[in-house]
């Protein structure tokens, strides 16, 4: 058979085969067990309780060193490790398979770990009136001195109407990377505000065309530049409501700057994570605000800009002029336990683990641990490596200042923006002309996702 | 069948009176345990889980009855009627561009008499064919990048710098029309080759003997024979086409949701389904599509005498 119709007959195969298992599941699900969730002492409905039963534990690739040093470390629990993508670059696979377990009602993992910010959003609502998958943790399943240890407003994207739904595994806190040894040559200052910053862009795009100073290629470009401008762009309000408003004049700050750099060539509309990117510009980043992952994943990465050791700095995150610096933030994963678990013992034990034992967070973390007491040892640690030609505290005063007027909601901000804006800056149109569409595109993407949009 | 046949069937038959129902012999034995396959699959994995979808339209999440609720929700959604356009689009460049390319191109390789060359040409076209669906897009993610590309030259000919120029929306439907034609329109160039070698040679030989030169045979005789094939590739590839799904969800992912992940009409479906968790409207989506694509099917029966017997 040709190919039309042989994809045509795969297709309607894979959706039948998808009914099929619904349905099976679905029947199967009839006949399950009828022991129900009771009341808990946590503060979520709970199941009988098993000291003894194995736990599932979801994480993606990179984690799987964390579930490692948890083996080596509790031996005595058992748990089964199941890899899958970490809901990344949208695939939102976490949330998918969850309701379809909801279906069924059976077959939750335990624990899951999980890239994104916005999955408290949903796993804490009930989903046609399904129990909430994210259990409880501040109703005393995690001991309160653990949650105070993590640093201030690091557990933000975990908490619905003051309920504490995961633990945050490292902070992704915006800050200004910048190449000193190039800014030593240059004879240039590091910028403090985001005026000077403008300024010096426009100086680098006359006297040394081709270094840039930032992308707006990425996803995350309104969460590094809108978010520490205090753009009223995504403020949750509630489990169900947000504001938008993109119109403020903080939205229009960051808007016209970014106009004026992008229009001079010193902040292209090109993602760090493309081989174009790595081609024009290794060894021409004068300076580039950025998560604090950027380190690892970009600057410090042979498949990358591969910065030599010795010149990478760190500086705060440029403040507007009279205003005390905030800054975004750009992920950060996230440890959910399941409010379905048999071993809820076992499950916390394990995301305490993973969250704050030194065992992971500070030998073998790659991101900046949110638990507090281990992002000062990690910061020591990485300190102590050389590679950095200053010292983080830029990093550490950055993650207690992330403005919490961005909130979490279920719809993701950087979906928006990459099919909206990224395009409508390829084809030249000015972001602040963009910004009532940007405004349109966050409010429809809301509603659609059962927010009141105010 | 001719109407002889008929007749001289049923005088054989009725000369055969006696048993009034033949005992089952092995061979219809065998065809049955031969169909019996396919009909249980198609039992299982299409015709139930239509209805199961049927069934999904017209209820809410509690299984109560919705009417049409799930239907007006589809419909009113922000994403619909984008979708449907970038849909239509699509289908209107890749249909035209099947159509025209396989005919003619099909008529060029049969014209072709040296042996070696006709045969090499038909493996070519066939060749991407038999790349599966979404390995032969995560291919064209390379050609796309002008930097990857072993095209790039090509690309910035035409003013393309970056991956995201190339993936302007404006561009997608003709994207994703050449990915389609690309890897599908080789197997149909095979199947009309076919079609043409049924063309009784004495038909041709007498067009040329009054005179007609290859043009006009192709124009006057192949096409016009081709006709139901032409129509039976039309309404294929419509069905497929309506159901865009792979190619743009991959390049979705792979431009970080720059295409986004709500651009045809079967993604919007799939959005519903799995992360808004409205099976319901989901399956409202796609009986429409389906309903769609009967209701153009009907016309290219119809019109391209689909149905119509010698």
């Amino acid at each position: 058979m040709v190919r039309s119709s042989r994809a045509r007959s795969t297709r309607s195969l894979l959706t039948a085969l998808g009914g099929v298992a619904v349905l099976a599941l679905a029947l199967a699900g009839c006949g399950g067990d009828d022991s129900g969730p009771t009341a808990g002492a946590y503060g979520f409905p709970q199941v009988a309780q098993d000291d003894k039963a194995p736990i599932t534990v979801w994480v993606d690739a990179d984690r799987v060193k964390a579930a490692d040093a948890f083996k080596k470390a509790h031996p005595e629990v058992p748990i089964e490790v199941v890899t899958y993508d970490g809901s990344a670059n949208g695939s939102n696979s976490f949330r998918t398979k969850i309701q379809l377990f909801d279906r069924t009602q059976s077959g939750w993992p335990d624990v899951v770990f999980s890239t994104q910010n916005n999955d408290a959003a949903w796993a804490s609502q009930q989903s046609n009136g399904k129990q909430a998958f994210a259990a409880v943790l501040n109703g005393g399943l995690v001991p309160q001195e653990t949650l105070d240890n993590f640093t201030p407003g690091a557990l933000n994207p975990c908490t619905v109407d003051g309920k504490v739904h995961c633990l945050r595994n490292d902070l992704a806190q915006v800050v200004l990377w910048y190449n000193k040894a190039l800014f030593d040559r240059f004879g240039y200052q590091v910028p403090g505000t985001w005026e000077e910053y403008r300024a010096l862009g426009e100086k680098v795009a006359g006297e040394h065309p081709g270094h840039i100073i930032g992308t707006v290629g990425d996803a995350w470009t309104p969460e590094v530049f809108f978010w520490g401008s205090k753009c009223q762009a995504n403020e949750i309000t509630g489990p169900k409501s947000v504001t938008v408003n993109t119109t403020t004049p903080q939205c229009q700050r960051a808007a016209s700057m970014l106009d004026t750099l992008i229009k001079n060539g010193t902040t292209p509309n090109v993602s760090v994570f493309t081989p174009e990117f790595v081609q024009k510009y290794a060894g021409k980043v004068l300076m580039m605000p950025g998560p604090a992952w950027y380190a690892g994943a970009i600057f410090n990465n042979p498949q990358s800009l591969n910065v030599p050791a010795g010149q990478l700095g760190v500086a705060p995150p440029p403040a507007w002029q009279g205003e005390e610096a905030v800054t975004g933030n750009v992920g950060g994963g996230t440890w959910f336990v399941s409010s379905h678990s048999k071993n809820l013992k076992a499950a916390r034990i394990f995301t305490e683990f993973v969250t704050t034992a030194d065992d992971y967070q500070v030998a073998l973390a790659p991101g900046y641990p949110a638990y507090g007491p281990a992002a000062e040892k990690w910061v020591t640690k990485q300190e102590s490596s050389g590679y950095y030609a200053t010292d983080l505290k830029a990093i550490v005063t950055a993650g207690t200042s992330i403005w919490p007027g961005w909130g979490s909601g279920i719809f993701s901000q950087e979906a928006v923006w990459a099919k909206t804006m990224t395009p409508a800056i390829a084809e030249g149109k000015s972001l602040v002309t963009l910004l009532p569409e940007w405004q349109t595109a966050i409010k429809n993407q809301a509603q659609v996702d059962g927010y009141t949009v105010g | 069948m001719t109407l002889v046949d008929r007749t001289a069937r049923a005088a054989a038959v009725a000369t055969r009176r006696p048993p009034a129902r033949p005992p089952a012999t092995r061979d219809s034995l065998l065809s049955y345990g031969l169909i019996s396959g396919y009909a249980v699959l198609t039992l299982a994995f299409g015709l139930l889980p239509a209805l199961y979808a049927v069934y999904l339209a017209f209820t809410d999440a509690t299984g109560g009855f919705a009417g049409l609720a799930n239907f007006t929700k589809a419909v009113g959604d922000f994403r619909f009627w984008p979708a449907v356009s970038h849909v239509a689009l699509y289908l209107i460049i890749w249909l035209v561009a099947l159509v025209l390319l396989v005919t003619v191109l099909a008529v060029i390789v049969h014209a072709i008499r040296v042996r070696w060359l006709s045969r090499t040409l038909r493996f070519v076209f066939y060749l991407p064919g038999a790349l599966a669906g979404a390995s032969s897009v995560l291919l064209w993610l390379f050609v796309l990048d002008p930097t990857a590309s072993p095209v790039g030259g090509l690309l910035r000919l035409f003013g393309f710098d970056s991956f995201v120029q190339v993936i302007l929306p404006g561009n997608l439907p003709v994207i994703f029309a050449v990915i389609a034609f690309w890897t599908g329109a080789g197997g149909w160039i095979v199947i009309m080759y076919g079609a043409l070698n049924n063309i009784s040679a004495e038909v041709i030989e007498a067009a040329r003997v009054d005179g007609a030169n290859a043009v006009q045979i192709a124009w006057r005789i192949q096409l016009p024979m081709l006709r139901k094939w032409i129509a039976y590739m039309s309404m294929m590839s419509l069905a497929a086409g309506t159901q865009l799904f792979v190619e743009p969800q991959l390049l979705s992912q792979a431009s970080n949701a720059v295409v986004p992940n709500d651009y045809s009409l079967n993604q919007l479906a799939y959005q519903y389904a799995f992360q808004q968790n409205d099976f319901n409207t989901a399956a409202a989506i796609s009986l429409l599509l389906l309903v769609v694509a009967l209701a153009l099917s009907a016309v290219f029966v119809t019109r391209g005498g689909l149905f119509e017997r010698e």
